[in-house]
């Protein structure tokens, strides 16, 4: 076991990936000799060449398009965006080419292209730096999308997906990036059934209460939370879901059905989010443990504000605690 | 015609005259020299049938058997010429409207319609004709050409020190996709990595009703220049100089000289597809003046003069092109819709939860329509 950042741990992963996998390319923005904006590859470029850790132009659609087609002659690029809010001028390639391209050949094409995208807020950035644009992606079939919580979830996750042979947009909570945790890092890496691996969600809390779920960079608020409510004799049960595409909703109804009662909590906007997708799902699964209705927990319906206010606009430990006052009244 | 622009037809490269007479040029003349009568007979008879083709298509649309045709009518040369200085081991990033390019790669022209009828997206499999499917959304392709070519590269395939086996890639796109974002971006990861890919321009002057100087100011070949990136001109209607200039631009990308941008001048002779109506947009004249300057006739004339074309030959193809599209139109009006549950393969290449619940539903639902005497 190693001590690591989630930075660190997936700093980590990739190296695994690129030494088990020659065919393992890492594209980006200042990905090279900077090793990132955030760090995440660093070193990489030192041991791997140019030719492995591609510095690219400063186009995001030129990324993920290339991709496409390094990907369709068996390379497995590993694509930064730099920050979440720099993913747009991409989603017509990601939405449009990289994950229909498997449908509308029959299965004859595979592109397992991964994207990295540090994402959602917390840290204090300027505009367009902090933003959670998960909801947007999953509408789309063809994307699997997963998120790490933890440096342990981080190290192999991004091995996972990278194995995968589906397109991965792979979320990484950049306010946890230096979060640390212990980690596995000499632990056999099974390639096979990878893409099932990372998609299912992980009880990070047991509880017989409540349920709150969570994911990415929400579980730590989840924890937190789930800790108070211990104080409040509150037993709240805290799932992980790693993947937002397949969503694990087995796993939350599950524990929906132990507990009675489900709080979501996510960074993204609550309208046509992932809350609302669960909130559905257990109440056409769950609907008669149903103790109170499903209560998400998110951002408003606003642009993401200025930085000094964000900590009043992303979920907080004591607007989860108010979401469980809200189902434990019932 | 006292046009300037990417309307003019300045500086292009131009082997054979719209009358169908033989000129040198200083560069591409020893290119053309390649094309032997034999070779240049059989350009015409390619030229043919897919003409042929092109107008079953469109007769089979309005008979109700296609929802929708994209003729190629007018580009046969450009599309013929170019796909000659391919070889096997290149690849073609198609747009949708290359469907001579598709014949010569062998691509199955009855499949094809697979995807006019609504029965599927893509009809043919990319890797055995080494023909990427085709794409719809205009100027995407680009970037993916450009992916692949880089892979191309790095696998050996450029510059390998054994010129038969070195390989490319050429992409085809309109005046149009010029102006996408994802082109530009194309030429600029092609031009820095060096990329053995030559951007295959076909200037038809329309993108449906837009004329090509909605898109550009200045001739489509100089946006190259912007890139460092060599560029010709060529009069697409002319199949020798298509050839020609394609097959430089090809040489120097397999022998690791990097990409090539081709504005190939031509003209889209019928409308953008079976849904518009260019005579809301475009002047009679304008369609007469291009009719003399087919791209089938101008070759037919040069062929006519040289001795090259027997009245067998042509008995000959007139006899393919009638046989293909009977084919066609056989097949087509047999094609039947696939099965509904097959909407829910490949939508991943390893099982997805979310799909595989779709379609348990779909099929529960499906047999729960049971007649009275127990039958579904």
């Amino acid at each position: 076991m190693e001590t690591l950042t989630l930075a660190g741990a997936i700093n980590a992963g990739l190296r695994k990936a690129m030494e088990r996998d020659p065919k393992v390319l890492l594209m980006g923005e200042d990905i090279g000799s900077l090793g990132g904006v955030f760090r995440v590859t660093d070193g990489l470029y030192k041991d791997f060449g140019g030719d492995r850790v591609m510095d690219t132009p400063l186009a995001e659609s030129g990324i993920i398009g290339t991709a496409i087609g390094m990907s369709m002659r068996g390379y497995r690029p590993v694509c930064e965006i730099q920050f979440d809010g720099f993913i747009f001028p991409a989603f017509d390639q990601i939405t449009t080419q990289l994950a229909k391209m498997h449908y509308r050949s029959h299965g004859k094409i595979t592109l397992p292209v991964v994207i990295r995208v540090p994402f959602a807020g917390g840290i204090g950035a300027v505009e367009h730096h902090s933003e959670s644009p998960e909801a947007l992606f999953a509408h789309t079939a063809g994307l699997r999308i997963v998120t790490p919580a933890t440096p342990q979830d981080g190290f192999l996750m991004i091995q996972q997906a990278i194995a995968s042979a589906d397109p991965v947009l792979f979320l990484e909570p950049k306010a946890r990036y230096w979060d640390k945790g212990e980690v596995d890092v000499d632990a056999p890496f099974v390639a096979e059934g990878a893409s099932a691996a990372m998609s299912h969600a992980r009880i990070a809390r047991h509880g017989d209460d409540v349920t709150i779920v969570a994911y990415g960079p929400t579980v730590r608020v989840a924890l937190q939370a789930a800790q108070v409510c211990e104080a409040e004799q509150i037993s709240a049960e805290v799932i992980d879901l790693r993947a937002i595409s397949p969503l694990d909703i087995a796993a939350v109804v599950r524990s929906v059905k132990k507990t009675g009662r489900c709080v979501v909590v996510h960074e993204a906007p609550t309208p046509f989010g992932v809350g609302a997708e669960i909130a559905a799902r257990v109440s056409e699964e769950a609907f008669y443990v149903l103790e109170a209705p499903v209560v998400r927990v998110g951002a408003f319906h606003t642009p993401y504000p200025a930085s000094k206010l964000e900590h009043d606009y992303l979920p907080s430990v004591d607007r989860v605690l108010d979401a469980v006052d809200r189902v434990m009244i019932h | 015609m006292d046009v300037h622009g990417p309307l003019s037809d300045e500086g292009v490269v131009r082997l054979l005259t719209h009358t169908g007479e033989r000129v040198e040029h200083p560069v591409y003349s020893r290119y053309a020299d390649e094309l032997d009568n034999a070779t240049l007979r059989l350009m015409w008879r390619e030229m043919v049938i897919v003409r042929a083709f092109d107008r079953e298509a469109t007769s089979l649309q309005r008979q109700g058997e296609l929802g929708l045709w994209v003729a190629s009518l007018g580009q046969e040369a450009a599309q013929v010429g170019s796909g000659h200085a391919l070889r096997a081991g290149d690849w073609v990033f198609p747009s949708y409207r290359e469907h001579a390019v598709a014949y010569l790669r062998a691509v199955d022209l009855g499949n094809l319609l697979r995807i006019f009828r609504g029965l599927e997206h893509g009809a043919w499999v990319p890797d055995e004709h080494n023909f990427h499917l085709y794409t719809l959304v205009i100027g995407s392709h680009t970037l993916h050409a450009t992916g692949y070519a880089m892979a191309m590269d790095r696998d050996g395939l450029v510059a390998s020190g054994d010129p038969s086996r070195d390989a490319g890639v050429i992409c085809y796109f309109g005046d149009g996709a010029t102006s996408q974002g994802d082109t530009n971006e194309a030429l600029i990861f092609a031009s820095v990595n060096n990329a053995p890919i030559v951007f295959f321009c076909q200037n038809n002057q329309w993108a449906i009703s837009e004329p090509a100087t909605r898109q550009s100011r200045v001739p489509f070949a100089q946006r190259a220049d912007g890139v460092g990136m060599p560029n010709v001109r060529v009069d697409g209607n002319d199949v020798i100089g298509s050839y020609a200039v394609t097959r430089e631009a090809m040489d120097r990308a397999r022998s690791g000289g990097g990409p090539s941008f081709i504005e190939a001048f031509t003209y889209r002779m019928g409308a953008h597809t079976t849904s518009d109506d260019p005579t809301r947009y475009r002047s009679k004249a304008d369609e007469e003046y291009w009719a003399e300057r087919d791209p089938i006739a101008r070759l037919e004339a040069y062929l006519e003069r040289s001795g090259a074309l027997s009245p067998e030959y042509r008995e000959e193809t007139a006899e393919i092109a009638k046989t293909l599209a009977a084919d066609v139109r056989v097949r087509t009006k047999a094609a039947e819709k696939p099965p509904t549950h097959e909407m829910f393969d490949h939508v991943f290449a390893e099982p997805h939860a979310t799909v595989d619940a779709d379609r348990a539903w779909f099929e529960r639902f499906e047999r729960s329509f049971v007649d009275s005497e127990g039958r579904h």
